[in-house]
């Protein structure tokens, strides 16, 4: 018993009225989230441990949402623009007006010339549903944010071995003993790494960080290897270089299931150097050993050769993918020895870890008594697990040089035989999916008035190119053209730089949401902004008209010319589907949504704002898009809620696969159910359909997960494939820079494809570096996310910008003493392109020659709701005014975009800097960006909140 | 002047695992926004969103780069680390920050030993903050009272949540399972047997505060280790080189 005096304590207080259980949207992973009601507001969110994401975790981010729901920067009504761009002065109208508006304007667009509408949708997560509209629309100028993002990872995944990593798939967390993870600070994907490396953590399982930083996850990493920025390719191959020397390789795994057999035509100097050799059904040939002779692949796996010359019946000489790929890695530029010193890692180290590669994979290997059938008709009795596994992100694929070297962690985690299979690396349906089930690229106006297909796709050679009759690029950001083929993602970065220069034309109006491309999701950002204001000699702006939706006032706002105001996320409906970036894991195919556990009249006085997708159904209507109105010409879908649930893509398939059928019953394909969301609510606000346990591995060799994919709606026919160590595509784009084909590459472009389309994985130097004196710029520059402020970039968290303000430049040790530079100090830091004045803090835990910041921390004056004199404004800086989105000049007078030959990726982290002391403290970091005026005022001095309730 | 129990049944506490904190800040935030809106007065923020934001919080991360010596001013034997390190009050046995209080209003609970403050007696005097060598306590800016880890006393006990959910908001959270809740006086417990087994740690014992809350210190990374695996002990191609194993490697697969 307490002693009398003790006080007491009300140990079981009431909670909450009501808990709606829905989707995060604080950042890119979609966990799931229980909101405690309270009086009508939100009193408390915390994650669902019955959600397959999060499993109840969440993070920093997840738990600040209230600030973000109740942000003093969320926009309260549609805006007119008043003022001259970047102004911020604007005045609120009605949504009738705002509708009108842009009704008027896109519909003389669409009746001119569709493509004239530039549609860009940055970190959305409604892509099938906008980039439809823009289909119907017929502007074959669409994308989200992948071109500035990661498409490396995501094209050199799907190219090689039919998925990359994060949304489609992951390490197999439950049984990995070695797992490697490559520029990842602390973001995608956010909770389920955390819960992973905890759980490898328990099972004493090493995990080694690969990232020229050492936070977050690498500083918890056994083992940390500070990697010089750009270097990755060469470090990884020479990892190959070690296993192959060492015959540490899976010959039964590259038999079985990769093209490592398959014969590659040998003809220097003819169109088909390079291709696959292949019989008259196009069936893709291998020499069997015991028969001498060229047989199709599916034919003979085990008895293929694997080295050799051979010579067809036709006379062409042809050699097996691994004898190519043995000679190109065993070659001694990819010894230990000669990339240690670019890459920063000791010949020791590199050597060490490919012993600790190899010992897991082969001689720690797993065994799981589970049979399977392949799809060869094969029957196992075990599945046989390499017990090592990789996750890779931004710090890989924002290089130049990214895609091969995305491609070659892929190889060489085919290499180790460990893709798909116990303790491995492990596909999320509707992944693995190969190139070749996904669209090509479309992007020809029908008579219909639509788009003939799909925007985005994966391009099969050079006939999937986007070229007009006169040879002119379709795209305005110029994606699937020879600047950058394979670029499946589009090239956002590239849009408004190429808009302001008319070319390849002038458009009309340029309509984006939820992209902040007047400041963090551009580079150049100063110069961004001044394209933005730039007018032509008849006084208008050089992009006519932007359109813009947001939920809050970002720099972005006010360079608009009317803004759409979103919802936040507690307030929409979303569907997080199968037919876009979906929820599922390894063990289950999953979707889910959003609803409005609130409404948003009942969140701000006055406030009335729309849940941009839906208003996008109402606009679809008004400008009577296709797929958007009735016969009689009558809005089709009343919302988006209206869209998910009755709108079906393929007879059967809709955005949920959840509750299908009109009785509710059905998994994956069915009719329409008017109570699909009822159900979703009922169940958490997602739906999980378990992979059966035999079709658990090897996935895209599994006859029993092929079955079951298309009995669930997510392929019509099985649709197994062959992993992809050897690229076809790409001999294709380089045999047409040598001049082979109808579609060739122009003079100044063929020698850059020729050196970087190499079938097999290889390291180039990053482009600005090779571009720039490398002795005037000695260092690196890159930045990282923030675990707590990744992607919920909004400073006008209360909370999370308490956590989070202001983002010093960390300078190595090394670099700080020879500068001079302490703590505190400010330095100019030059790029070729431009300077910036900043704070800087000193740190030892980096690579020597890398400079690093926090991303997105820094804000223009006047935005997000932010005091003239925040920390965010006075202290916190963007590194993107020294990235320019173009190279340096070559003296050529041709525009090289700063990005991936390939896919065109924006190469945020090619950077090359030098750094000075500087006079300070500075009033503000330079360069100064001016001033915005706020439209919804500035936030409250002081929070309490939850003070009604306690 | 308050007093202490003289020992408590069950000492409550939270265990910390410094190996796999990776220094998220979620459990930092799922405590503030679990206890603004609970015991006691809400931890406001002032000047939220203006040019000094300064609120309070129960629980911090603080990160620190530490460089491996064999003695101070040394040359580093390994590259330089970074340390996450969350820290909120510990539920001392041997509170300071209680038996300093003028008015009674900091006291430590007889039946689990969990440090309060009834804010009702607080007078915002301060004086616990300074006897805390945690630095672990917070004065409201606005209420003036001060604010303290809970260790979620108000949903441990409580019956309107669901029994596995009766953990501190931050143990909930944490992403990385680095954060530990149970009865440290119980030698059994799955907190107490964590403690025996990783060689968990006081904070600063020389104080004599006998914190409750534990500390599990990092394992050892690779530069501490020796003994690496050797992968020419592990090569198979022999004189013949790596195209005449490949021979003998492809025949024996048939």
């Amino acid at each position: 018993m307490p002693p009398l005096d003790e006080p007491h304590v009300e140990l079981s207080p009431t909670v909450s009225d009501e808990i709606r259980r829905t989707t995060c949207y604080m950042c890119a992973c979609r966990c799931g989230i229980n909101v405690h009601l309270r009086d009508g507001l939100v009193r408390y969110i915390e994650g669902n441990k019955d959600h397959p994401v999060n499993r109840g975790v969440l993070c920093a981010k997840g738990s600040a949402g209230i600030m973000q729901h109740y942000s003093p920067a969320r926009l309260m009504k549609p805006l007119k623009r008043v003022g001259p761009r970047g102004s911020g002065e604007f005045e609120e109208i009605s949504w009738e007006e705002a509708l009108t508006l842009a009704t008027e304007r896109l519909g003389k667009v669409r009746a001119d010339d569709p493509k004239k509408l530039a549609f860009f949708t940055g970190r959305d997560q409604s892509q099938s549903f906008t980039s439809f509209w823009a289909q119907q629309f017929g502007t074959p100028n669409y994308a989200a944010h992948g071109g500035f993002c990661s498409v490396n990872m995501a094209a050199a995944g799907i190219y090689t071995m039919g998925g990359a990593f994060w949304e489609f798939g992951s390490p197999d967390w439950e049984r990995t003993k070695m797992f490697m993870i490559f520029g990842v600070a602390e973001d995608h994907d956010s909770n389920p790494i955390k819960l992973g490396l905890s759980r490898l953590k328990e099972r004493g399982a090493k995990i080694v960080g690969v990232n020229p930083v050492r936070t977050g996850y690498n500083a918890i990493a056994d083992e940390w290897v500070g990697v010089t920025p750009g270097t990755d390719a060469l470090f990884i191959l020479s990892l190959v270089h070690e296993l192959v020397k060492a015959g540490k390789v899976d010959l039964d795994y590259l038999l079985r299931y990769t093209n490592a057999p398959w014969l590659v035509v040998d003809n220097p100097g003819a169109p088909d150097d390079g291709m696959f050799a292949r019989d008259q059904h196009g069936e893709p040939l291998v020499w069997s050993r015991k028969y001498d002779e060229a047989v199709p692949a599916k034919a003979n796996r085990l008895g293929a050769a694997m080295k050799g010359v051979f010579t067809l019946n036709d006379g062409r000489n042809v050699r097996p993918v691994f004898h190519t790929l043995a000679e190109k890695y065993l070659d001694t530029q990819y010894a230990p020895e000669n990339v240690a010193e670019a890459t920063g890692v000791s010949a020791a180290t590199i050597r060490r870890l490919a012993a600790e590669l190899a010992y897991t994979a082969f001689e720690e290997s797993i065994e799981l008594d589970q049979p399977w059938t392949d799809v060869y008709g094969e029957r196992h009795a075990k599945m046989i697990g390499r017990p090592v596994s990789f996750h890779a992100m931004r710090g890989i694929s924002a290089h130049s040089n990214g895609f091969q070297t995305c491609r070659a962690i892929h190889v060489l985690q085919l290499l180790l035989g460990s893709v798909e299979v116990p303790g491995g690396f492990r596909f999320k349906p509707p992944y693995p999916k190969p190139m070749e089930g996904h669209p090509a690229p479309h992007g020809t106006l029908t008579d219909a008035g639509t788009l003939n297909g799909p925007h985005l796709g994966y391009p099969r050679g050079p006939e999937s190119l986007l070229f007009e009759d006169d040879g002119s690029p379709t795209r305005i950001d110029k994606a699937y053209t020879w600047d950058a083929p394979m670029s499946a993602h589009g090239l956002m970065h590239m849009v408004i730089s190429n808009a302001h220069a008319g070319d390849p034309y002038k458009i009309d109006t340029l309509f984006m949401y939820m992209a902040n491309m007047a400041w963090n999701s551009s580079m150049n950002t100063r110069g961004v902004m001044e394209m933005l204001e730039d007018k032509d000699e008849d006084g208008e702006y050089k992009i006519p008209y932007i359109i813009y939706s947001d939920a809050y006032s970002s720099e972005m706002v006010a360079y608009s010319d009317l803004v759409l105001p979103d919802t936040t996320y507690l307030e929409r409906h979303d569907c997080i589907s199968l037919l876009d970036r979906p929820i599922c894991e390894p063990e289950a195919a999953a979707d889910a949504i959003r609803w409005p556990v609130v409404e948003p009249e009942t969140q701000g006085y006055e406030r009335d704002v729309r849940g941009f997708q839906s208003a996008l159904c109402d606009l679809g209507a008004r400008l009577g898009l296709p797929a958007f109105v009735k016969e009689d010409g009558s809005q089709k879908w009343a919302d988006y809620a209206d869209y998910i649930v009755n709108h079906e893509r393929r007879p059967g398939v809709g955005p949920l696969a959840g509750w299908r059928g009109e009785d509710g019953d059905a998994d994956g394909r069915g009719a329409p159910n008017p109570k699909q969301l009822e159900k979703y609510i009922e169940n958490g606000g997602f739906w999980v359909g378990h992979v059966p346990e035999e079709a658990q591995f090897y996935k895209f060799a599994n006859q029993h997960y092929q079955d079951w994919a298309v009995k669930i709606g997510l392929f019509d026919a099985p649709a197994p494939y062959t992993m992809q160590l050897y690229t076809e595509t790409l001999a294709k784009f380089r045999n047409a820079a040598r001049g082979h084909g109808e579609r060739v590459p122009p003079q100044h472009l063929r020698e850059r494809i020729i050196d970087t389309f190499d079938p097999l994985p290889i390291w180039y130097e990053p482009f600005e570096q090779a571009g720039v004196d490398n002795d005037e710029y000695p260092l690196h520059a890159i930045t990282q996310r923030p675990a707590a402020m990744y992607h919920s970039w909004g400073s006008q968290n209360a909370w999370l910008r308490q956590i989070h303000g202001r983002n010093p430049l960390y300078v190595p040790g090394e670099v700080c003493d020879a500068h001079g530079l302490k703590d505190g100090d400010w330095a100019h830091v030059t790029s070729h392109h431009g300077q910036i004045t900043v704070p800087v803090a000193r740190m030892d835990a980096v690579n020597g020659k890398t400079l690093w910041t926090w991303n997105a921390i820094g804000k223009r004056k006047g935005a997000w709701a932010l005091s003239d004199g925040a920390p965010e404004v006075t202290k916190g800086f963007l590194l993107n005014h020294l990235i320019h989105e173009l190279l340096p000049p070559k003296g050529d007078g041709l525009r090289w975009a700063n990005s991936d030959p390939i896919t065109g990726q924006a190469a945020w982290y090619d950077l090359r800097v030098k750094i000075e002391k500087a006079d300070g403290p500075l009033d503000a970091p330079l360069p100064d960006t001016g001033k915005q005026k706020s439209p919804v005022g500035k936030g409250p001095d002081e929070v309490r909140y939850g003070e009604e309730w306690t | 002047m308050t007093s202490l129990p003289q020992s408590t049944d069950r000492k409550l506490g939270l265990v910390i695992d410094l190996d796999i904190c990776v220094g998220c800040h979620a459990c930092v935030v799922a405590c503030k926004e679990w206890n603004t809106g609970g015991y006691g007065a809400p931890l406001s923020d002032q000047d939220a969103y203006g040019d000094e934001p300064v609120g309070s919080w129960l629980n911090r991360v603080h990160t620190f780069e530490v460089t491996p010596r064999a003695e101070p001013g040394a040359k580093a034997v390994a590259p330089a680390r970074v340390v996450h390190f969350p820290k909120s009050c510990l539920h001392c046995e041997d509170a300071p920050c209680v038996t300093v209080c003028p008015t009674g209003a900091s006291f430590k609970r007889s039946d689990d030993g969990i440090v309060l403050v009834n804010e009702d007696w607080c007078i915002g005097c301060g004086l616990c903050a300074w006897a805390c060598p945690y630095g672990a306590r917070e004065m409201d800016g606005a209420e003036k009272v001060m604010k303290k880890c809970t260790l979620c006393v108000d949903r441990i006990y409580n019956e309107n949540i669901p029994e596995e959910d009766r953990v501190p908001s931050c143990v909930r959270t944490c992403p990385a399972k680095a954060r530990h809740f149970g009865d440290l006086a119980d030698p059994d417990s799955d907190v107490s047997q964590m403690v025996a087994e990783r060689g968990g740690y006081d904070l600063m014992p020389e104080q004599g505060t006998k914190p409750v809350n534990k500390y599990l210190p990092p394992r050892p990374k690779q530069d501490d280790l020796a003994e690496p695996i050797n992968l020419a002990a592990l090569a198979e191609p022999k004189a013949t080189g790596f195209l005449g194993w490949l021979d003998d490697a492809l025949t024996r697969i048939g």
